[in-house]
């Protein structure tokens, strides 16, 4: 541990540091640089998902249209979706993967710097061209963020846009996973073997290659859409011999592992911080790689299980439906092995670990409902309902967004050289906890009961609950500021100075090196000492 | 027994609502199948909550007991085969437990055979057509009209003055009780899915494509749904209502469809 300190110190004054002004950030190929671009860029996404779907949350307090039109309440929910999914969610993951999977494996900066930078800057670009589409003559895409055709095709000018957004998110996405990927496999510290690698940086390893095999075939989907709209080709039109319905399993063919890109750097994330808090190695290291690795090949064969309803053969719904039940089988044996670890250990709760431990319980929450969504006659009642809504943003907030603050409350004094206020930061985590299930809990009962979703307004036997989820919605979005003046304060270096260690002897490299992490960290491959090795 | 005992005993606690029923369950429906689908949701439900039960109260007891304060030393232990193989093996016994029942259901869902009435539903944004096959009874069923006004934006209209608020329709889908009525879906323009949560069923309608679907009413009755499948602007504004006859009442109401004078009543 000590010498990785001093190689990192000895070599950190014959290189440059940062460059001044806006080009550190325009020709950034410093991965901490680029990690920090990606988490502000994501940050300002989930405000403005945020700001989205607070309208519809307001729009949906009482029965009766108050504020918007139909059509601008679809351009809402296809917006916030998209926005939450490639802007904020991917973005926030991609940004931890380049501030630490360098650091946690003992590489100087990720393999491929220039194309890092490609790919971040393309976000902003694409997202100024989606956001763009709201000024557009006939509004922003309201086709849903699944973009099912033939609805899809009825999209004004913001058509091409939307198509062309796609790309670019993908593209950015594809050179991400790519960069993560070659880091990974080339540039380990030579004494850092494959099962020997944090959980986080087997997880982003596992996502990375999903995200490779997926994010062509939405590209795929969403230029047959193109051509279909624009040369006249009938891939999902039925006129022109086309079925639509293949446009959906395309799509969830990405889709699917689509939402295990979302979750599996989530794991890896509380897969670092639980056996932190708790004093005591991660439980099952091995079989947790082996879960993650099963989680991933299953997510392949499972996409139907979106579309239960649109008429398959009765095996085909057998097959879908016992796939992804067995899906269970795996995340249980990663559930089981979070409390395994806890499990006579000595907690602490600082923050990352609240947010850790809401993590497990709600994301549990989220699965279960997953199980019942896998049984296929009650999925015919809970498809398109609200039981779903309630479903994925269980998974999704305090899943993967939970996932992803405990990451920034975990190596936020790693990356300021400062703790946090953990007084405020425990307020945020109760506040976000409290007011995420008052918003998503409701969305349950709203669903079995038979409210469909994606619709402006609904029958008045629907009002209670939902004037307790829009309450919810705003509680959260406000709870989120406290988030952003907690991370603030940090950056501005107003908490207490952060030794090296942080928490009370973490396991892993990033916490060999001083905090702040300095500009170059591991020019020379750090020895990976016992103390922090893992399994 | 339970089921339905705790299920009343939580709708007498939160009858006290004014205006809303506080729903908390998926209805059970009027159908052997829409029953059947009740009792696997609450059959996997309840195996939900007994492993909740064991996995969040061992997660409680560790963050209880295991904590640093307590002055407890942490324990070394990082790995266990015993334990591995035990929690991946219940759960894969647990979900064939699941798995079995869940596939008879299915079976039976998929079932089409032997209709005693087809009717023709064809989905439009935004509004369903119905067209009786082997009679000649076509009509289209829209949102009804004191819905429709109340709708708009700033209309002034209190939806809670308004009976079955986005639920009502000017012309119902009217079947007769205890036949076997299938349901063949298409679509004249986007995606559109039918859906009624009392008769268990929800399909897709798929332009140039044809989806299959039946249910059985045991009980007479009106039971709404709605379009369930994003498609447009007014996706949320085309119910639909099935109301259920006694055979010699259903017959009635056929035979006023097929003439004229009837029709002009029925649609007044």
């Amino acid at each position: 541990m000590s010498s990785a300190v001093t190689d990192a110190h000895e070599h950190d004054h014959d290189h440059h540091g940062p460059a001044k002004g806006l080009k550190r950030w325009l020709y950034a190929t410093n991965h901490k640089d680029i990690g920090t671009m990606y988490l502000v860029f994501s940050g300002i996404m989930f405000f403005i998902g945020g700001f989205m779907a607070l309208i519809i949350r307001s729009e949906l307090f009482t029965p009766g249209l108050q504020f918007v039109a139909p059509n601008f309440f679809n351009q809402m929910t296809t917006m916030h979706a998209l926005i939450m999914v490639f802007g904020a969610v991917m973005p926030a993951f991609v940004g931890l993967a380049n501030w630490m999977i360098p650091m946690m494996i003992g590489a100087p900066d990720m393999a491929l710097p220039r194309m890092n930078n490609w790919s971040f800057w393309i976000l902003p670009v694409a997202f100024s061209m989606l956001l763009a589409t709201l000024v557009m003559p006939g509004g922003a895409p309201a086709g849903g963020w699944t973009m099912y055709p033939p609805l899809v095709l009825q999209t004004g000018d913001a058509f091409p846009f939307l198509i062309f957004s796609v790309h670019l998110m993908g593209l950015s996405s594809i050179m991400g996973a790519i960069n993560v990927i070659v880091t990974i496999i080339n540039m380990r510290t030579p004494d850092m073997t494959l099962l020997k690698m944090p959980m986080f940086v087997w997880t982003w390893l596992i996502t990375a290659y999903l995200l490779i095999a997926v994010m062509p075939v939405l590209a795929g989907a969403v230029t047959m859409l193109l051509t279909d709209q624009f040369f006249g080709t009938s891939f999902f039109l039925a006129a022109g011999g086309g079925d639509p319905v293949m446009f959906q399993h395309i799509f969830w063919f990405f889709g699917h592992p689509e939402v295990y890109i979302m979750i599996l750097p989530a794991f890896g994330v509380v897969s670092e911080i639980i056996p932190t808090f708790a004093r005591k190695p991660l439980f099952g290291h091995d079989s947790m790689v082996y879960a993650a690795s099963s989680i991933a090949f299953l997510s392949f064969i499972v996409w139907a299980h979106h579309m239960f309803t649109t008429g398959m053969p009765l095996t085909g719904q057998l097959f879908f439906m016992f796939a992804t039940m067995l899906i269970a089988v795996p995340t249980g044996v990663k559930v089981f092995n979070w409390t395994a670890t806890m499990w006579k250990g000595a907690m602490t709760f600082e923050t990352p670990m609240l947010f850790s431990l809401a993590f497990l319980f709600l994301f549990t929450i989220g699965g279960f409902s997953g199980l019942m969504l896998a049984v296929v006659s009650s999925d015919i009642q809970y498809h398109d309902s609200y039981f779903v809504v309630a479903h994925f943003h269980y998974v999704l907030v305090p899943g993967s967004i939970f996932g992803i603050m405990a990451a920034v409350y975990y190596w936020l004094p790693k990356w300021t050289g400062h703790m946090y206020n953990e007084k405020l930061g425990q307020v945020h985590f109760w506040l976000s906890t409290i007011f995420v299930n008052v918003t998503f809990f409701p969305m349950h009962f709203l669903g079995l009961a038979g409210m469909p979703r994606r619709i402006p307004d609904y029958s008045t036997q629907f009002a209670d609950f939902n004037s307790i989820a829009s309450i919810g919605a705003i509680g959260f979005g406000l709870s989120q500021l406290l988030f952003v003046y907690v991370v603030i304060q940090c950056v501005r270096k107003q908490g207490a100075k952060a030794s090296s260690e942080v928490w009370e002897h973490p396991k892993g490299l990033e916490w060999t090196v001083p905090s702040p992490a300095p500009y170059h960290t591991f020019n020379d491959p750090p020895k990976v000492a016992a103390e922090v090795a893992f399994s | 027994m339970i089921r339905r005992t705790c299920l009343s005993v939580a709708g007498l606690i939160l009858a006290g609502s004014a205006k809303a029923d506080w729903a908390l369950n998926m209805p059970r429906g009027v159908t052997e199948l829409s029953v059947e689908t009740y009792d696997l949701h609450m059959q996997v439900f309840y195996w939900c909550v007994a492993i909740a039960i064991v996995v969040f109260g061992a997660m409680i007891w560790s963050l209880v007991r295991h904590r640093k304060s307590l002055g407890v030393e942490p324990a070394k232990f990082s790995h266990s085969m015993a334990a591995e193989v035990i929690w991946t093996t219940i759960p894969i016994i647990i979900l064939l437990l699941m798995a079995i029942p869940a596939a008879e259901t299915l079976v039976k869902l998929e079932d089409g055979r032997k209709p005693d009435l087809t009717v023709v539903v064809t989905g439009y944004q935004w509004r369903w057509h119905y067209a009786y096959q082997g009679e000649d009874v076509s009509f289209y069923s829209s949102l009804a009209r004191t819905s429709a006004d109340a709708r708009r934006k700033n209309s002034g209209i209190d939806p809670f003055t308004v009976e079955n608020y986005l639920l009502e329709v000017d012309r119902p889908l009217v079947v007769p009780r205890g036949a076997k009525v299938r349901i063949l879906l298409t679509s004249n323009d986007v995606l559109h899915a039918w859906w009624v949560p009392d008769l268990a069923i929800k399909k897709d309608a798929v332009p140039g494509f044809i989806n299959e679907t039946f249910f059985r009413a045991e009980e007479s009755g009106v039971y709404r749904g709605q379009c369930a499948e994003l498609c447009g602007m007014d996706h949320g504004y085309m119910p639909i209502v099935v109301e259920v006859l006694e055979q010699d009442e259903y017959q009635a109401w056929l035979d006023n469809q097929k003439n004229g004078d009837a029709k002009l009543a029925a649609a007044k």
